[in-house]
């Protein structure tokens, strides 16, 4: 019992230095003058606070709505597992409850930082699981305005960041951390550039609130360099274990005029998951 | 019938209402009716064959029931076709109800249920456990509810899956007036088996998958009754006659992911009927994603099916030596539209079966598809009688 315990005890001890020796670096890092150092620890410091969150699963629905004012709703329920080990990001298995047709149709997303996703997609007509290719990043996530790699590439090695300054954010339906709608909220702005393959953006720009770390905003700059896409992330609340998330999500296509709404439900951080509910065999089990 | 199902709408609109503004629940009830029409473009071929027109009914919906913990869950897919001409295509069938546990890596699964094995897009040569729907379409799309028992383990070394299927399920065929039957048509009811106990003669599969980088891989081994009858002549040649071979078989199935690119392989080996041979299916998949930025994915496909056994020797089986080009478009817009269009050739004969599929939503809660199946002839025994049944399926269905 005792070597266990000892090794336990030296292991948290040279964490807690390794830490200490972390937090110094970030401290550091994000006064630095060289803008892709400070950028860097800017989208660390939002990353990490993520960190540990383990599981969770939460409902929401998506409203996509056309310039005329034509709507189409899809539920959806999405659970996550915390990225496991070197080189794997989060993995989701996001399930469709509507529209009717589509209902229990099912996708599972195993993101990795330098490598490419893997992908399985279940067609409940059919039992049938089947791998599909992850190269498609530009094009839009079941008729909506989200790209697929606007959900499946928010992993901190995906990008490379240079800070652009810190200014004052104006956003209807934002509520600060006083309550008072009136006051803006001030971000640190980064430029974000893609480094994995077949992005549909030269670049984002990616809006941080320097008092939650949560990401506010992200602007999309196609492959012309015109303004394509804004995401505002509204009604962040903090759950008991101090993680943030965002309750509302707009995305608007400044290009087509259509936008879509993303309306979470509370998160489950409860839930019991594990590795093996993020399995392609888990789909035909769902 | 009817006032069942009224029941069943009532039910679930009520539960639906009910529910509806928390979908996290555990109990979700989909109903659905469908209206469908069949246009044939030719005379038929027999003169017993119904004209041009087919016009059908379909009652069906789901029921999905999980317990909190997800632990446990129930499904339950009625299913009932009304025809308006070929009363052996008005028929009921359970698609599904089965009740899984699982037992935190265990899982066990009882009652009737589906299972889908492969990776092709035209045949799936090693997909063995449910009996196709073949009266419903004959491109093996639909599959008739299997009662099974399965007991499934993952590990970190893959999953493994132990089926027993106690009852055998015969395939439909359509009547003497029916489209698309073979010449003289098959009765049915002169079904005959190798196995002693006939249906109930029960059937075993073991089955394993998993993934390997851009592999992912499953190997199978089946015993049981061939799901695929060999039809024979009766004494009088009025009627073929089918039989039910005792099967045993083992296969790979095989997908290479890569970038844009799926490299698909399956193949069993098969014993049956004293013969043994050899039966696979190979090709790719290409997808075009996001064609000038409009958000329409164009996929490609190409497949090469292999079969080796003598046609004489062959149940239906029209796969020898053919080779399958496709195309699937995916709009990826708020209607979920979707064109799938491919055609089979006889490489031998140059005999073609050809398919296209349409469907999109109307509003929230209508789907309309059109299906078109064109047949050339080619002197193989297994499409001439179709020669004359090309036609176009319009369905409407609306779901509650």
């Amino acid at each position: 019992m005792t070597t266990p315990l000892k090794t336990l005890l030296a292991a948290s001890a040279l964490a807690m230095l390794a830490s200490a020796a972390a937090h110094a670096q970030t401290a550091a890092d994000l006064a630095s003058d060289d803008p892709k150092v400070r950028g860097y620890a800017i989208a660390e410091r939002a990353d990490k606070t993520d960190a540990g969150f383990g599981a969770s699963s939460v409902s929401l629905t998506m409203t996509l709505s056309d310039p005329r004012g034509r709507e189409t709703i899809r539920e959806l329920q999405i659970d996550t597992l915390e990225k496991q080990g070197e080189g794997n990001g989060d993995w989701s298995m996001t399930r469709f409850f509507s529209p009717p047709d589509v209902e229990g149709t099912a996708l599972l997303s195993q993101a990795r930082i330098l490598e490419s996703d893997n992908q399985w997609l279940y067609l409940p007509a059919l039992r049938r699981v089947k791998r599909i290719s992850s190269s498609n990043k530009s094009g839009p996530f079941v008729g909506s305005e989200f790209a697929f790699e606007d959900l499946t590439s928010n992993e901190l090695g995906k990008y490379e960041y240079i800070y652009l300054g810190t200014e004052v954010l104006d956003q209807d339906g934002a509520e600060t951390s006083d309550g008072d709608p009136d006051n803006d909220i001030v971000v640190d702005k980064l430029q974000c550039n893609p480094l994995y393959e077949r992005s549909g953006y030269t670049k984002l720009y990616c809006y941080f609130d320097v008092e939650t770390f949560q990401a506010r905003r992200l602007e999309f700059f196609d492959r012309g360099g015109n303004l394509l896409k804004t995401l505002d992330l509204l009604d962040y609340r903090q759950y008991p274990d101090g993680y943030y998330r965002s309750h509302r999500q707009v995305m608007q296509n400044h290009l087509t005029g259509k936008s879509t709404v993303l309306t979470f439900g509370d998160f489950d951080f409860d839930v019991e998951l594990n590795r093996r509910d993020f399995e392609p065999s888990a789909l035909d089990r769902l | 019938m009817k006032r069942a199902f009224a029941f069943l709408v009532a039910l679930g609109g009520g539960l639906g209402a009910a529910c509806s503004t928390a979908y996290a629940q555990s109990l979700r009830i989909t109903p659905e009716v469908a209206v469908e029409g069949r246009v044939f473009f030719d005379e038929p071929q027999f003169g017993d064959q119904f004209d041009d027109f087919q016009g059908g009914l379909v009652l069906g919906g789901d029921l999905r029931w999980t317990s909190k913990d997800r632990n446990m869950r129930i499904l339950f897919e009625p299913y009932v076709r009304l025809d308006a001409k070929d009363d052996e295509r008005t028929y009921a069938d359970v698609r599904e109800a089965s009740l899984s546990r699982r037992f935190g890596d265990w899982d066990v699964l009882v009652g009737v249920s589906q299972v889908f094995w492969g990776v092709a897009e035209s045949r799936n040569v090693v997909d063995i456990i449910n009996q196709f729907d073949t009266i419903e379409d004959f491109d093996q799309g639909e599959k008739l509810g299997q009662p099974m028992a399965r007991v499934s383990r993952r590990t970190d070394i893959g999953t493994f899956e132990v089926y027993y299927l106690p009852f055998f399920r015969e395939q439909i065929f359509p009547g003497d007036n029916g489209r698309l039957r073979f010449d003289p048509p098959v009765d049915a009811d002169a079904a005959a088996f190798e196995r002693g106990g006939e249906e109930w003669a029960g059937d075993f599969a073991i089955r394993y998958s998993n993934v390997f980088g851009g592999f992912d891989v499953g190997l199978h081994a089946f015993h049981g009754t061939s799901r695929t009858p060999f039809l024979a002549p009766s004494d009088d040649f009025q009627t073929l006659e089918p039989f039910y071979q005792e099967l045993t078989q083992g296969g790979v199935d095989i997908q290479y992911t890569n970038g844009p690119w799926l490299l698909k392989v399956e193949a069993v080996g098969v014993s049956v009927g004293g013969d043994t041979f050899f039966s696979g299916v190979g090709g790719f998949e290409y997808t075009f994603f996001d064609i000038g930025g409009r958000g329409v994915d164009v996929g490609v496909i190409g497949e090469y099916l292999y079969d080796e056994r003598d046609v004489a020797l062959a149940p239906i089986n029209v796969f020898e030596n053919d080779a399958f080009a496709g195309a699937r478009i995916t709009f990826n817009d708020t209607q979920d539209t979707e064109i799938l269009a491919g055609a089979i050739v006889d490489t031998d004969t140059g005999g073609v079966i050809g398919s296209v599929e349409f469907q999109r939503r109307l509003g929230a809660t209508m789907l309309v598809e059109v299906e078109g199946r064109y047949f050339e002839a080619s002197g193989d025994p297994f499409v001439d009688p179709f020669a004359d049944d090309s036609h176009m399926t319009f369905r409407l269905t609306r779901y509650f």
